[in-house]
């Protein structure tokens, strides 16, 4: 790889590139982020790969590896282009016949999606229900990219967001370019990012000024910005060095969390050749802009999300939230300037600059424009990662998109924005998805977690996870944190178990405004949100838990009881299975369950056939 | 110089001084636990806390890390704030009762019961200890380890560690275990100092270059048995 030396010599090689391109050229796309190689794309890719060499195809038929597309349910998905044919749920005797069928510029028929509404098949990607409802501006760069090869990269218009900036010689302009496209922070707060970049811009520091990328993404049930770090780091590297430009900072770094490598692999792989192209170091194409990026890795711990701790850990010390102010703008990384942006926020920049701010501010509402990433999960039918315009209702997530509810049962609540978010029940779906509306509803956006519960979800279940989560993720200096958690756990267990009382139930509340108030860091403050906003709007259920000793849901172990009904064939299976040896009975008999022995594993309801076993 | 009202009463402060110092200039009482002069502010046990701001926005800081700001208005006994410190002062008491300072602070609160299961915990993890062993005693002897319900405070890999000098100020300044961390029972102690049990004073050279905050002096003790 030779390094360009001119802006104009970038300008050549990307012509060059995108005239090598035939957009007819038949090409198949296997998605093989973390999700896509755990359930199976590696063999795809070998077998495709053997396939097209075997049959001398590689000529006519290319191979493109990415990153996730955000189908999960389908997952491994093979995509054809560019005819846009989708195949979910391919296995390596069924891609045989995908190659076979690419080879012919033919389409599958059995193969393909089959619409559960109508029950018939789909070809293309676009018209299934999970594809049409979104507009992907980021994930639809993930089908287009090669993660690990910069050339493809630059030929779908990459680094021209780059070549913009620098070639309009003035950095305050695209600031006020971020500023005009009204992008807020997509980690979860949603601070104006241009006027984030404008404080920086206006710091005078004589030892530089650095920028971080926050991917350290630790919510449950949370995996977008893997998605963006594994299928296009490029666009995460092009966004700071367009906020270094910016601003005038010329450090950044990217703080992943050790729990991504294949993000990690990827984003060294996009660094080096950033590095090798000159893209990334010294005099940037010849303009003597410099801006380096280093990658730091995060040690697991959640709490490194919160900005001042993950600058704690940047520099090598314990990662403890600290007062502010003094803010990160004026005293961050050894006390210079530092701003820090989450991972789809960067993504954002190249789509700002290069389309314009004005058209980016045509998607959403006003006060919230653009699009966000969900990652929709839980009890619901496609599960996935989602890409919506600001201001679509729940309703339209979970319904259009998201398919429904997995099971029989209604959905009755989503939980959003992770341990720090809240439960929105299903009266409030006709809620807009923004950041106000959603921190009006008692939750946050949070950085995109989207979790669909149904009846079988018990709420008192939901605050207790989360408080269990915290209990250890909490950093443990604030003592109304570390403590209140606990003690927070402790009533939710106590409720749980039976053996609640209505005082303790007052007393939660109590104890969760004020661990809401008297905490230092987002972690703190908002992490009484999945107590505060379930008792807010499933109030009922605690009290069942507590009058009624029931659990309506059939979860808290010690308030339910499992029985056979009259389905039971006597098959003897559940008996056979019974840790406890608790089930008794004869052959094709009913069978009964001896109530004291039964420690409520749930083991006999997952080998029944016939629904025979009740909880209660 | 920077003007901020509180509870009403406008005073000049110099920046970089914390609101906390501002309401005592004033006179105004705040109840501190992990705050101590000649230590750097650290806003562990919250206690402190004030409301500032108003309407919508008015929030609760601690005020021995929050800095005064230009026409910040401080209120240090709101409704919201005397709600909060007893809470606090609840979950302590709940924690620690043994401790004559939580029991103070609590009665001086108007702290009359504790509605959680009662536990016996010696350390609230305030971290005066790993700020004097720092900041005082030029030592480092001591930190924090672990996160969440397992943080706590010891010498690395829990072994006596070679900076003690055994001076015992971590002990003259906790507000917890000021009964359990003395020489009575060694092997619970946090800094080792005690548990060595061999005199500080006899066995370091110079001596007159330490400061012994030990009460009861573990070498005085011994000799006296």
């Amino acid at each position: 790889m030779e390094r360009l030396r001119s802006i104009d010599e970038f300008g050549s090689l990307q012509s060059r590139l995108k005239a090598a391109r035939d957009p007819k050229t038949r090409t198949i796309v296997i998605p093989a982020g973390t999700c896509g190689q755990a359930s199976g794309a590696n063999d795809l890719i070998r077998v495709t790969k053997r396939e097209l060499l075997e049959r001398g195809l590689t000529d006519e038929v290319h191979l493109r590896i990415t990153g996730c597309h955000g189908f999960c349910e389908a997952e491994p998905s093979v995509l054809v282009e560019p005819r846009g044919t989708f195949y979910p749920k391919v296995d390596v005797n069924k891609m045989i016949r995908i190659v076979c069928a690419v080879a012919e510029d033919t389409v599958h028929e059995d193969l393909l999606f089959v619409d559960r509404a109508t029950g018939k098949p789909i070809e293309k990607q676009g018209d299934i229900p999970f594809f049409k409802g979104q507009t992907r501006t980021l994930l639809a760069r993930n089908e287009r990219i090669d993660p690990i090869r910069i050339f493809n990269y630059i030929e779908n218009d990459g680094y021209s967001a780059l070549v913009k900036a620098l070639t309009s010689g003035d950095p305050m302009s695209v600031v006020a370019e971020v500023k005009g496209s009204g992008l807020r922070g997509r980690g979860g707060a949603g601070f104006p990012t241009g006027l984030k970049w404008e404080l920086l811009a206006r710091q005078r520091s004589a030892n530089g000024k650095h920028l971080v990328c926050n991917a350290d993404e630790g919510d449950p049930g949370a995996y977008m910005d893997r998605s963006i770090l594994e299928g296009n780091p490029h666009s995460i590297i092009e966004g700071m060095l367009v906020g270094g430009y910016a601003t005038g900072a010329n450090e950044g770094v990217v703080y992943v969390r050790a729990e991504y490598p294949l993000a990690i692999k990827h984003l060294r792989i996009a660094l080096r050749q950033c590095h090798d192209l000159g893209i990334l170091g010294e005099d940037i194409l010849g303009t003597g802009f410099s801006f380096d990026i280093k990658l730091v890795r995060g040690a697991g711990a959640f709490v490194c999300g919160e900005e001042t701790a993950l600058i704690r850990s940047i520099e090598g010390r314990m990662g403890e939230p600290r007062q502010r102010p003094p803010f990160p703008v004026e005293k961050g990384i050894d006390g210079h300037p530092t701003i820090i942006n989450n991972v789809e926020t960067w993504a954002n920049v190249p789509v700002i600059m290069t389309g314009g701010a004005r058209e980016f501010a045509k998607v959403g509402t006003n006060g919230n424009t653009g699009t966000k990433i969900f990652s929709l999960v839980g009890k619901i039918k496609n599960t996935g990662l989602v890409e919506v315009p600001m201001g679509i209702t729940i309703d339209k997530i979970v319904n259009d998109i998201g398919g429904g509810p997995s099971g029989k049962s209604h959905v009755k609540a989503v939980q959003t924005g992770g341990p720090s978010g809240g439960c929105i029940p299903a009266e409030r779906f006709d809620l807009p998805i923004d950041y106000d509306s959603l921190t009006e509803a008692g939750s946050i956006m949070g950085s995109g977690g989207m979790i669909v519960m149904d009846e079988a979800t018990c709420m008192v279940d939901v605050a207790k996870y989360f408080m269990n989560f915290l209990e250890d993720e909490s950093c443990g200096k604030c003592f109304t944190c570390r403590k209140g958690i606990q003690r927070m756990h402790e009533i939710l267990e106590d409720i749980s178990q039976g053996k609640g009382t209505t005082e303790q139930l007052d007393l939660l509340e109590e104890l969760a405004t004020v661990v809401k108030d008297t905490t230092m860091c987002g972690l703190g403050q908002t992490a009484s949100n999945p107590v505060l906003s379930t008792l807010q709007y499933f109030r009922d259920e605690y009290v069942q838990h507590l009058a009624e000793k029931r659990c309506p849901a059939g979860v808290c172990k010690e308030l339910i009881t499992y029985c056979i009904n009259e389905n039971c064939t006597g098959c003897t299976l559940c008996s056979k299975t019974c840790p406890e040896g608790a089930i008794s009975g004869s052959k094709k008999e009913r069978h009964v369950i001896d109530t004291v022995r039964c420690s409520r594993c749930g083991a006999c309801i997952t080998v029944c056939k016939f629904d025979g076993i009740e909880v209660a | 110089m920077i003007t901020l009202t509180v509870n009403g009463l406008e005073v000049a402060m110099e920046e970089g001084t914390t609101v906390l110092e501002a309401a005592r200039f004033l006179g105004f009482p705040i109840p501190t636990l992990c705050h101590m002069d000649g230590l750097s502010p650290y806003g562990a046990c919250r206690l402190c806390v004030v409301e500032i701001g108003e309407g919508p926005k008015a929030k609760l800081v601690s005020s021995c890390t929050y800095p005064v700001q230009e026409g910040q208005k401080v209120r240090t006994a709101s409704s919201r704030v005397v709600r909060a410190r007893k809470i606090i002062l609840e979950l302590l008491l709940a924690s620690c009762p043994q401790s004559k300072v939580i029991q103070d602070l609590a009665s001086a609160h108007d702290v009359r019961q504790q509605r959680f299961r009662q536990e016996h915990e010696d350390c609230i993890l305030c971290g005066l200890c790993v700020r004097m062993c720092e900041q005082q005693m030029m030592a480092k002897a001591i930190g924090f380890r672990g996160r969440g319900k397992t943080r706590s405070i010891g010498t690395p890999f829990d072994i006596k560690s070679e900076e003690c000098r055994l001076c015992g100020g971590c002990i003259y300044v906790c507000p917890a275990c000021q009964l359990r961390c003395t020489y009575t029972e060694p092997d619970k102690a946090i800094c080792g100092g005690c548990a060595n049990l061999s005199p500080p004073c006899v066995e370091k050279e110079p001596f007159d270059d330490m400061m012994c905050y030990m009460t009861p002096c573990v070498a005085c003790e011994i000799e006296k048995h």
